[in-house]
């Protein structure tokens, strides 16, 4: 029986097991949040360097530092990548460590079906990531046989006959095994912040952050369903031959395109309302005031999370939907534009009458909200159906995306990280590291992307291994090239920073001065969080006379304190899961691949009714 | 290990897998929704093999159907009984629903196995994949349904699933209810609004 | 640090900024050099097009040069020095809201307006008379027909200037798509549907394109061109392309032994040129281009080689080496069957 013995200190309250068990085992929603940010940061360099990869490829024309098929299984590794295994993860890493301090609890609702995403979600990245190495087991002359379709794969490209390998098996698989991951922390957050808050605090007290995370968390119960049906189609063709996408058949391609970006586009808003909300509490502490127009900023992610839903055939203006449907989805995409600008006004207003301090945490959001903006403008560029036409496909919206998802997201979840590194880890990053950091990255990432937008509307398109040397692009690759090598060198000073900053001053319970809940608790937290659940009487109790009570929090918990044990059915249920997965990359010998699927789903059942039946109190 | 007996503070007062439970059945509308809305697209389209009005048997699927809602009535009795301490008429009841799940899956083996000797298999043709992956996801569900059943009888006849644990039964019954639901909305848009023009002879 | 470096040289910081942007303006914008771009439109639509982007990019300069001017005006006057006074506890302004609301909402009904108009001018729709071309994608090369004058071509299409071309789109196999940026926008040719694009283009000139949608290993590598000619000239291309294949001229050794080198049965089959090719009187076979008048077209091998005798020798020595995961075999051909080859295909005018 899986259970860890919990040292208890009489006066001091419990304290967290120690020991390689007792982290494979931890159902503590703070370590479970560490090692999501280890994980994903670690996906964020192996993507981070594919990206270098493809950039030197594309310093001149003509290069052949990469062969065409990897390229083409570089870009698509490192779209996937990015998105499933580096952005989403980060941000979950923020969702697991803060939410719970932030609004008041002990833990998430489910800490066993915490752990459980986890354990997916870092099986599930090996899986797909095991593809680079998997050629020699599945005889196809190649060590590589990494997906190669592209992040959004579309059919029937991706089909049986015109891929036949197993690259876009590793790619089906591997996404739906993440999406249980998702899903799983999705149910979780959505029920611990409808009903694990604090006494008092009301959703319309609650920190941003959190608000911008319950959306997200709605979204992705709502839009993983849909691209888990696709992939379900895809792989049904892949695997017994079913006709969802076989054109001979009066498959329709364009399901697969409806289906995916039906999902898609609520998924670039999982992307970033997460690092908005960061940026909506880095903003007010280092201006020493309030957040401006907090319910504005709040019911403006809420419509973004629901307009969000009503976009997403403006990915496929190019397929000749007909000038209704064109038009609907233009409005509705411009629509969205609104709701957005008004966040950006909020934040300019909140550092209006401030008293700005440039800590490394304030820089990134405020070259959060300074990229956000050229990203947010050639969004509403590409809105337009008719100038969309010679945008998209091209770099023009290479550079949107990333202006958008580095300049905004990455630089948004760093800002989160200089934020709350001393509240995990009990000190803080260092500040002149911090401030190299910044301004490589601002530099490296607009050297990066900003003459993308040059070269898409002089005619270069996107997932290409080369391009023409008559083209006139020449430059702006070498430029995009280096600023590409600029920010490689940027994340190396935060590595650096990370290590070198291990042995500084403790950084006490509330660094920043902030307002906000996690901060009225030590740097780390005991494992119990706070030693008395606190009162709420304000949207910034830290801040506010009588804004919680009691305050400060006792140094020691009055009460005894129960912490639940940790258990190793979540990640025995994560490997009968991966399991399975591998069972279906076997499809073509059935007697192993049946035989495997079965062992997997046993010890899926297996860990499921141990889960159910093990004693265990949140 | 003890622990405090105090009843944990929720903002909402209800129990926190309850709240988790119907976020679950929001996910699974989706679900199904895209896979119904799939089969909406394709149908008519097929190029070849069989169609609805050639295979489908609205008769013998209306018995299937009717099986299933008594099921949900067996439910309901379940949980009522479970939640007054009635031991006996617990397990009939969850049981009963268990045997009466158990059954439907046993028209559509039957119905399956009928319509691949008749031509549709689920490779045939756009009906075929749409049609079996629809029912047969719900179908995988009915099963899971039948299982989770089985387990809480088993509890229930080793002493274990008092009133107290009332919520495990009334868990079980949102899950069974919104499976039998879902079953109305495929037997409604597949079985009886056939939109496929009919042969013309 | 950085601005208080220029502070010390006396240096703005819009001023670096412009300096580091003009170049890359003024390079986007010299013409020629850019045979793909999508800023030198030579059609009605794709000056459509252009009209409306460059009305979007003005309003997107103007909210770009507010806002980032509040952003930076705000991080400089509020920042923390000695003396500055102390934060204001503002928690928000409705009347400043119900204005950041409103005036976004109306930047885009203004530019909502000429979109939704230039959407319903760029249809599809094209007149009785237009030029009917069918646009098939093949992994990695372009199929022209033109139904109503009997034409199969591949890699060029041609046209003529002043007259409406009405463009049919589909594909033979996975998603591409049609774009040749200085006369359109671009559309998907996918597997199973039609597409369409309606243009007239105005100016006499060779336009380049390439493919625009991710559809394998050689996507990079499928080109297309567009020769909008005089209509004169148009009308004498199609003659040629409509005319009984040119005869092979039994005087000349080389090329007699590159009709022999063409249809000769490989072992195995599928490395004969006439399994894949049509060549009018010789072969039908559809997997690769139609080689009738290919000695007339400027490139081969999707656009990506000159036809010249160098490129053809190039292509046929190595096609998997030139265009990663094409379907043309690599076939053992010696030196002398390769000339024989180029000198046969090249007189396939």
């Amino acid at each position: 029986m899986a259970t860890t013995a919990m040292p208890h200190s009489t006066t001091a309250g419990p304290t967290a097991p120690t020991g390689l068990w007792s982290w494979i085992t931890t159902t503590d929603h703070k370590r479970i949040g560490v090692m999501y940010g280890v994980t994903a940061f670690v996906f964020f360099l192996i993507g981070g360097l594919e990206a270098l990869i493809i950039r030197l490829q594309l310093g001149a024309p003509g290069n052949s530092i990469v062969s065409a098929e990897h390229y083409n299984q570089l870009f698509t590794m490192h779209g996937t990548t990015m998105v499933f295994l580096a952005i989403m993860p980060l941000s979950a890493a923020f969702f697991n460590f803060v939410i719970p301090l932030q609004i008041g609890a002990r833990d998430v609702a489910f800490p066993r079906l915490n752990a459980f995403s986890y354990w997916v979600f870092l099986l599930g990245g090996l899986f797909m990531n095991a593809s680079f190495l998997a050629g020699p087991l599945f005889g196809t002359g190649t060590l590589s046989v990494a997906p190669d379709a592209g992040w959004f794969g579309y059919a029937n490209l991706t089909s049986p006959q015109f891929s036949p390998g197993p690259n876009i098996d590793f790619w089906v698989l591997g996404l739906q095994i993440l999406g249980i991951a998702s899903l799983a922390a999705g149910f979780n957050f959505i029920t611990t912040i409808i009903n694990l808050r604090a006494p008092g605090m009301r959703l319309m007290r609650m920190p941003v952050f959190t608000w911008m995370s319950f959306v997200t968390q709605f979204l992705i119960v709502t839009a993983f369903p849909v691209i888990t049906i696709g992939l379900v189609f895809l792989m049904f063709d892949r695997v017994f031959g079913t006709n969802f996408y076989r054109v001979s058949a009066g498959g329709d391609v364009l399901l697969w395109q409806h289906l995916f970006w039906l999902f898609g586009h609520p998924e670039v808003y999982i992307l970033i309302l997460p690092a908005m909300g960061i940026v909506s509490e880095v903003l007010p502490t280092f201006s020493r005031k309030p957040l401006f127009g907090y319910a504005v900023v709040v019911y403006s992610g809420v419509l973004i999370g629901v307009v969000g839903w009503g976009v997403w055939a403006h990915h496929m203006f190019a397929t000749g939907l007909g000038p209704i449907a064109d038009s609907v989805f233009s409005a509705s995409t411009m629509l969205i534009a609104v709701p957005t600008g008004v966040k950006i006004f909020n934040w300019i207003a909140t550092m209006w009458g401030g008293r700005l301090e440039f800590r490394p945490a304030m820089l990134f959001a405020i070259g959060f909200i300074a990229q956000f903006i050229i990203g947010g403008l050639s969004g509403v560029m590409h809105a337009s159906p008719p100038a969309d036409l010679q945008q998209t496909d091209t770099y023009f919206v290479v550079a949107h995306f990333h202006y958008v998802l580095v300049g905004g997201a990455v630089f948004g979840l760093f800002a989160g990280f200089y934020y709350w590194w001393p509240k995990v880890f009990g000190h803080t990053l260092r500040d002149g590291l911090g401030k190299l950091h910044f301004w490589l990255m601002f530099v490296g990432v607009n050297l990066t992307f900003f003459p993308m937008h040059f070269s898409g509307l002089l005619g270069m398109p996107r997932r290409i291994y080369t391009y023409g040397a008559d083209l006139g692009l020449n430059t702006f690759n070498l430029l995009s090239t280096a600023g590409a090598l600029l920010t490689g060198v940027a994340v190396l000073v935060f590595v650096i920073n990370m290590f070198l900053s291990r042995r500084g001053p403790p950084a006490g319970p509330n660094p920043w001065n902030a307002a906000t809940l996690e901060w009225a608790t030590d740097s780390p937290p005991p494992v119990y969080n706070f030693t008395v659940i606190p009162t709420v009487h304000d949207l910034l109790p830290l801040w506010r006379k009588g804004g919680m009570e009691p305050s400060p929090l006792p140094a020691t918990p009055p009460a005894p304190i129960h912490v639940p044990p940790g258990s190793v059915w979540p990640l025995c249920a994560a490997i009968g899961i991966i399991t399975m997965g591998v069972g279906a990359l076997m499809h073509h010998h059935l007697v192993p691949s049946l035989a495997t699927a079965l062992v997997g789903l046993a010890v899926l059942v297996v860990s499921i009714y141990q889960w159910a039946f093990e004693p265990f109190e949140v | 290990m003890s622990h405090a007996a105090v009843a944990h503070h929720t903002s909402t007062g209800l129990d926190s897998r309850k709240i988790a439970f119907w976020t679950f059945i929001g996910s699974e509308c989706l679900l199904f929704g895209s896979l119904i809305a799939t089969y909406l697209v394709y149908e008519g389209r097929s190029v070849s093999g069989p169609t609805t009005h050639e295979i489908l048997n609205i008769p013998l699927t209306s018995i299937s159907t009717f099986d299933l809602l008594m099921s949900s009535l067996a439910m309901v009795l379940a949980l009522a009984a479970v939640q007054r301490g009635d031991k006996v008429w617990g397990r009939v009841w969850l049981g009963m629903t268990a045997l009466l799940g158990a059954i439907f899956l046993g028209f559509q083996a039957y119905e399956f196995q009928h319509f691949v000797h008749e031509g549709l298999g689920f490779t045939t043709n756009l009906f075929g994949s749409s049609f079996f992956t629809l029912t047969g996801f719900h179908g995988a569900h009915v099963f899971v349904g039948v299982i989770w059943l089985l387990t809480l009888l088993v509890r229930s006849l080793q002493g274990k699933l008092g009133p107290e644990k009332a919520l495990n039964v009334e868990i079980a019954g949102l899950y069974w209810h919104f499976v039998d639901v879902v079953w109305i909305v495929i037997f409604t848009v597949v079985y009886l609004i056939q939109t496929t023009p009919l042969p013309t002879t | 640090m950085a601005r208080a470096f220029l502070r010390r040289f006396r240096v703005s910081p819009w001023i670096v900024g412009l300096a580091l942007v003009t170049p890359l303006v003024l390079m986007a914008c010299s013409g020629d050099p850019y045979p793909q771009s999508t800023l030198h439109p030579t059609s009605d639509t794709s000056e459509a097009i252009d009209a409306l982007y460059r009305n979007i990019f003005w309003w997107a300069v103007f909210v770009f040069v507010v806002v980032q001017s509040a952003l930076v005006y705000t991080i400089i006057r509020f920042r923390s020095r000695p003396g500055a006074p102390e934060a204001r506890q503002i928690h928000g302004n409705t009347i400043v809201e119900i204005a950041w609301t409103l005036a976004p909402a109306a930047i885009l009904v203004a530019i909502a307006v000429p979109t939704i108009r230039t959407i319903f001018k760029l249809k599809g729709d094209a007149p009785a008379d237009a030029v009917q071309v069918e646009v098939v994608g093949h992994q990695w090369w372009w199929e022209y027909r033109y139904p109503q004058l009997g034409i199969v071509t591949a890699n060029e299409l041609h046209l003529p200037q002043g007259r409406p071309v009405a463009l049919s789109i589909s594909s033979a196999d996975v998603i591409h798509s049609f774009w040749a940026p200085k006369l359109s926008g671009k559309r998907d040719a996918m597997p199973g549907r039609t597409t369409h694009l309606a243009f007239t283009p105005d100016s006499v000139g060779t336009f380049h394109g390439q493919c625009a949608e991710f559809c394998g290993a050689s996507h990079a590598n499928m080109r297309l061109r567009v020769m909008v000619e005089a209509p004169a000239d148009f009308d004498t291309w199609v003659a040629r392309q409509t005319a009984a294949p040119v005869a092979v001229d039994s005087s000349d050794a080389l090329v007699l032994a590159g009709e022999a080198a063409f249809k000769k049965i490989r072992d195995p089959a599928a490395h004969s040129c006439i399994i894949c090719h049509t060549m009018a009187g010789v072969s039908g076979g559809i997997a690769g281009p139609n080689l009738t008048h290919v000695g007339s077209r400027t490139t081969i091998a999707g656009g990506t080689l000159p036809s010249d005798s160098a490129g053809i020798a190039q292509w046929l020595r190595n096609p998997m080496a030139e265009k990663p995961g094409s379907l043309m075999p690599t076939i053992d051909l010696t030196d002398d069957e390769i000339a024989a080859l180029v000198a046969y295909l090249q007189s396939r005018k």
